[in-house]
This record gives structure tokens, C-alpha cells and sequence, in this order.
């Protein structure tokens, strides 16, 4: 029974991480129509930003954190301003494969600035408290608390914001929006932000859980995109719990088949939805 | 000289085959597939297990000739297209573009931990050379031959019916479904079709190394380079997805070359990276600049109904 709980507490937390993640894929799909191949990626960078700040610059981790945020969004912004804005007009595949090439761009980049080891925010191991019989590792803790706090302020952003009321109505339909004078302009910058926060949060997460390498954003695009899709694609609020059910799925797994396999639970999901349920668990686009 | 030439040649000449076989999948029908790479590895693996001698580390010992290694890698890797179009033709381009990349996550997993099958991390040694006495310029002539053949047979099918049949899904899919024909059987037919030119370009480059390892089949290498060779080359033409399959080769051999003998030594580690960036901006720039590539597509042109022909009824 320990054993089990134990898996369910590690489920939520690398579901908080993939709900961060989705939620920012979610959002730029809304907004811009295309699958953003280049989301894992950037929650690379985002994650090496911290490093620099926090390790490499000393400053204190959580100040690091969010320059960190703030930089990643900048990097999408730029993302967009130099490649995806002129290739809206265009049909969103052509995005989709620009998004591919993006993200081997971020890649390469990240090699080439902080080479192609592992790196970690903490050395040694960190001691677990024990809670009612679970190993709860503090910066696990810090993970799932994290990600509760940026979720709700995700979630007072878009109900009571005005920017936040004209990307929820972008999302739903894009000329009504226009026509209400809404600048999408605007709202397209906004929603890089906000995605890219997310993404940079989820990259620092994972790497707090893990650790940092070139590819770990690559890997983890998968289940991502199954999570986004889980919870309806499109849909911010779907995401989040897409992210928290395929988390505690992947986990719980490996009561059944090898560890290794864990990729393949994302993927086994993504297809059962794609069959049953296309439009996502509480209906999306 | 002409043993890097050859080389290149046989390597460019492989690509060329993968990009044929994208280009009826995106250029024909505007299949998205992400995972080229998982079809690759199956036709390579495949090939493989079917050809070499026996092994006590894992399954095999058919020890068939090249033939039929390559017939096994088309049919496994049309087998897993047919899998995975089943549930992802009927939805939209997202879906199986993420669904794909799902697949070569699989197929990767599977490389790496069933030894049984694959060898694992170690990877399959003594691929044969297809011929019983070959070398690589022998091995060369007979990927010009194939090659050939698959541009034959892509080029015929794109000007058939069947081929226009795509342009029309591509174009406009409810119009096309209205015409009375079977979208979903057709972009299915399409997929498979594809994924099968991918798998014996798998087989091709097992035979060629002699060696494989999940190493090979990296998604930079199997995946990406093969979009940017038909983007660039130009979707939908098939002298386009050649011309491109050589042209970008050519543009990452040369790089090669360049940072090898120009950078630093304590930077050759990361020029590989350096190289692909520029591999990845060079897509920036034709998707921005020439999105129709070098050698745009050219439909057959249809029948001009004002040119006088003695079918045409006189009103």
C-alpha cells in the first residue's frame, strides 16, 4: 500500500511538470492554430537559464527562477517575431514544421553555448522527510506547490485580466475577436508569454527533479502532446489535469511493465484517446 | 578522392530514397510524418535480422539474401504505416504529425531494450553486401538502379489518377470526398506507400554500413535533415526531392569538412551542433523566402478545352 501511494505521489509530481507543460502547448495551439513542436525545447532553455543564474551567477535560486522565466519568454517572443509572424498568413502545418526546425534550433544552441553534459541545481542527494510512511524529497515538494501556484495564477490571468478575457475569446473564435476590436497582435505576444513562462517553469521543474541535459525537453514532448490532447487540444484548463493524468499513469505503470517503457504509456494513452475520443477528455478542438 | 566521392555519393543517394518516400506522403497527399526515422530503423533492422548468419544474442540466423531482407523491411515498416494510419487518417494533420513522433519514440524503446530482438545498445555487426563479391562502387551502382526505379514508379504514380487523386485530398478534402472518392482509403494507400519507400531505404543503408545500432536513428539525422531535403528540393516534385536529398547532403558534408579543418580543435565537439543549426536556420530561410522550393511542383497541365480537338462536341 506504501508502495503504491509512493507511486501516486511521484505521479503528481511529474504530472505537475507535463501540466505545466501542456498547459503552455494548449495555449499557443488556441491562439495560433498549430501544434508547437518547439514547446519541449524551450523548456530546455528555460531550464539552462536558470542554471547560468542560479548555479553559474549564484544569485538566489528563485530570483534566478524567474529572470530565468522572463528570459525564455523573451526568447519566444523573438521566436515569433523573426519566424512564426511571418508565416501566419500561411496553413498552420507550414508552422508545425517551422516549430520542428525551431526546436532543433534551440537544441543546437543549447549544445553550443553549455555543451552536451548533465548538469544538476543541487549536488549530493537531498534527505527525504518522511510523511505517514512516504519519502517525500523537499524539492519534490517545491515542484508540486510550484506548479499549484502558477496553474491558479494562470487561471486569475485569463478569467479577470482584460488580455486574459481576449485570448480566451481569440481562442474561441478569431474574427468575432477581431471584429470586437481586439488587437490579436497583441494577443499573440501575450500568449508566447504566458506559454513560454509555463515551458521555463516546467523545464526548471523537471530539472530539479531530474536533471539537465540538451534533450530532456525533447523527451518529455511526447507526453505533453498526449496530455494536451487528453484534455481536449486547445483547452488550458484540460491540460492541466491531461498532465496530472498521464503523470500519475506513467508512474503507476511500472507496477506492471519495465520502467523503461514508460514513454510508451504516454503514447498508449494518446492513441486510446485518438480512437475513443478525439476532441479530449472534456471536449476541445 | 574517389572513395569519398563514392561515399558521398551512396549516402546522398539514401537520403534521396527517404525523401522520396516523404514526398508521397507530404508532397502527394500532405501526410505530416515526424517520425521518418521509426520507419527507417524498421526497414533497417528488419533487413538485418533477415540477413545476417546466426547469433546467439538475438533472433535471426535466416541468413537470406539482400532480396529478401529488403521485401521484409518494406512489408514491416507498410505494416506499421497501416497500424498507425488506421487510427490517425481521420483526423486532422496535428494529430498524426504527434502520433508519429510517438511511433519513433516506440520504435527507439524497443531498439534499445529488447535484446533478444535488436541486439540493444550493442546493435546488429556483418550485414552482408548485397552482392557476393561487393565493393562500394559495385553497391553504388545498384542504389542508382534503385533509385531509379522508386523515382520511376513515384513520378508515373503522381501524373496516374491515384496521384491526382492525392493532389485533390491535399487541396481541398471535402470537395474530393463530394467527387465520390474514398479519402481516408486513399491517404492511407498514401502513408503506407511511403513508409515502405522509407523502410527499403532503411534496408539500403543497413546493407551499406554493415552496422547498426539505435545510435544511427537519431531523429536529427533520420527525421529532420529528410524534411529539410524535400522542403528545400521542393515538395510534390520528385526531381525536387532528389535534387534536394543532394543538395542539403552536399551542404552538410561540406560543412563537415569546413569545421574539421577551420575551428578550433577544443570546438569539434560542438561543431556537429554548430552544423545542424545551420541546417535548421537554412529551413527558416527557405520556408520564408522560397517555400516552393528549388524545383517547384508541376501538376501536369490539363487539357486546354479551347485547343480544337476532335473530341470536343461543337455547340
Amino acid at each position: 500500500m506504501t508502495d503504491f501511494l509512493q507511486l501516486i505521489f511521484y505521479g503528481i509530481v511529474s504530472g505537475s511538470i507535463l501540466a505545466l507543460g501542456a498547459v503552455g502547448v494548449s495555449l499557443t495551439f488556441g491562439i495560433l492554430r498549430f501544434a508547437n513542436f518547439a514547446h519541449g525545447d524551450l523548456m530546455t532553455i528555460g531550464a539552462y537559464f536558470a542554471f547560468t543564474l542560479g548555479i553559474t551567477l549564484g544569485l538566489p535560486f528563485w530570483l534566478g527562477f524567474v529572470v530565468a522565466c522572463g528570459a525564455t519568454a523573451l526568447t519566444a517572443v523573438v521566436t515569433d517575431k523573426l519566424v512564426f509572424r511571418k508565416l501566419r498568413r500561411r496553413p498552420p502545418v507550414i508552422l508545425l514544421i517551422s516549430s520542428f526546425g525551431i526546436a532543433l534550433i534551440f537544441r543546437s544552441l543549447i549544445q553550443l553555448v553549455w555543451g552536451s553534459n548533465q548538469l544538476v541545481y543541487r549536488q549530493g542527494i537531498q534527505r527525504p522527510v518522511a510523511f505517514a510512511g512516504l519519502n517525500l524529497r523537499p524539492d519534490q515538494i517545491t515542484i508540486v506547490l510550484g506548479a499549484v501556484v502558477l496553474v491558479l495564477g494562470l487561471h486569475l490571468f485569463l478569467q479577470y485580466t482584460k488580455t486574459g478575457k481576449a485570448m480566451r475569446a481569440m481562442a474561441d473564435n478569431v474574427d468575432l475577436a477581431k471584429v470586437t476590436g481586439i488587437d490579436t497582435e497583441r494577443v499573440v505576444t501575450w500568449t508566447w508569454i504566458l506559454g513560454a513562462i509555463m515551458a521555463c517553469a516546467a523545464g526548471v521543474f523537471l530539472g530539479l527533479d531530474t536533471q539537465i541535459n540538451p534533450v530532456m525537453g525533447w523527451r518529455v514532448l511526447l507526453p505533453i502532446f498526449s496530455a494536451t490532447i487528453l484534455g481536449g487540444i486547445g483547452s488550458p484548463y484540460g491540460a492541466i489535469a491531461g498532465g496530472l493524468v498521464l503523470g500519475l499513469a506513467s508512474e503507476l505503470s511500472t507496477l506492471f511493465i519495465s520502467p523503461e517503457y514508460k514513454a510508451a504509456v504516454a503514447f498508449a494513452i494518446l492513441v486510446a484517446m485518438l480512437i475513443v475520443r478525439p476532441t479530449g477528455l472534456f471536449g476541445g478542438r | 578522392m574517389i572513395n569519398y566521392l563514392i561515399f558521398f555519393l551512396t549516402l546522398a543517394s539514401i537520403y534521396a530514397v527517404l525523401s522520396l518516400g516523404l514526398n508521397i506522403q507530404w508532397g502527394y497527399a500532405g501526410i505530416l510524418n515526424i517520425g521518418i526515422g521509426a520507419f527507417f530503423a524498421v526497414g533497417a533492422y528488419a533487413s538485418a535480422i533477415v540477413t545476417t548468419p546466426d547469433s546467439t544474442n538475438y533472433i535471426g540466423g535466416f541468413g537470406a539474401p539482400f532480396i529478401v531482407g529488403a521485401i521484409v523491411a518494406m512489408a514491416l515498416a507498410g505494416l506499421l504505416a497501416f497500424l498507425v494510419g488506421l487510427v490517425t487518417v481521420t483526423l486532422r494533420s496535428d494529430y498524426l504529425a504527434i502520433a508519429t513522433i510517438g511511433i519513433s519514440e516506440i520504435v527507439r524503446l524497443v531498439l534499445k531494450n529488447e535484446a533478444w530482438l535488436t541486439n540493444g545498445v550493442r546493435g546488429i555487426a556483418g550485414i552482408p553486401d548485397p552482392w557476393l563479391a561487393g565493393s562500394p562502387l559495385t553497391f553504388l551502382i545498384l542504389l542508382v538502379l534503385v533509385l531509379a526505379l522508386v523515382f520511376w514508379i513515384s513520378d508515373r504514380a503522381y501524373r496516374a489518377p491515384w496521384g491526382r487523386v492525392l493532389r485533390a485530398i491535399r487541396e481541398d478534402e471535402p470537395a474530393t470526398m463530394a467527387a465520390g472518392k474514398n479519402v481516408l482509403s486513399f491517404r492511407l494507400q498514401a502513408f503506407v506507400l511511403g513508409s515502405m519507400v522509407m523502410g527499403l531505404a532503411g534496408a539500403l543503408y543497413a546493407h551499406f554500413v554493415g552496422f547498426i545500432s539505435p545510435e544511427a536513428f537519431q531523429p536529427e539525422f533520420a527525421t529532420f535533415i529528410v524534411w529539410v531535403m524535400l522542403i528545400a528540393g521542393g515538395s510534390g516534385n520528385t526531381r525536387g526531392a532528389i535534387l534536394g536529398a543532394f543538395a542539403i547532403w552536399g551542404i552538410w558534408s561540406g560543412t563537415e569538412i569546413l569545421t574539421s579543418n577551420v575551428l578550433p580543435p577544443d570546438w569539434i565537439t560542438r561543431a556537429s551542433a554548430l552544423r545542424l543549426l545551420l541546417i535548421g536556420v537554412l529551413l527558416q530561410i527557405i520556408l520564408l523566402a522560397r517555400p516552393e522550393g528549388l524545383l517547384p511542383e508541376q501538376p501536369p497541365r490539363p487539357i486546354d478545352p479551347d485547343k480544337p480537338s476532335r473530341w470536343r462536341i461543337r455547340g
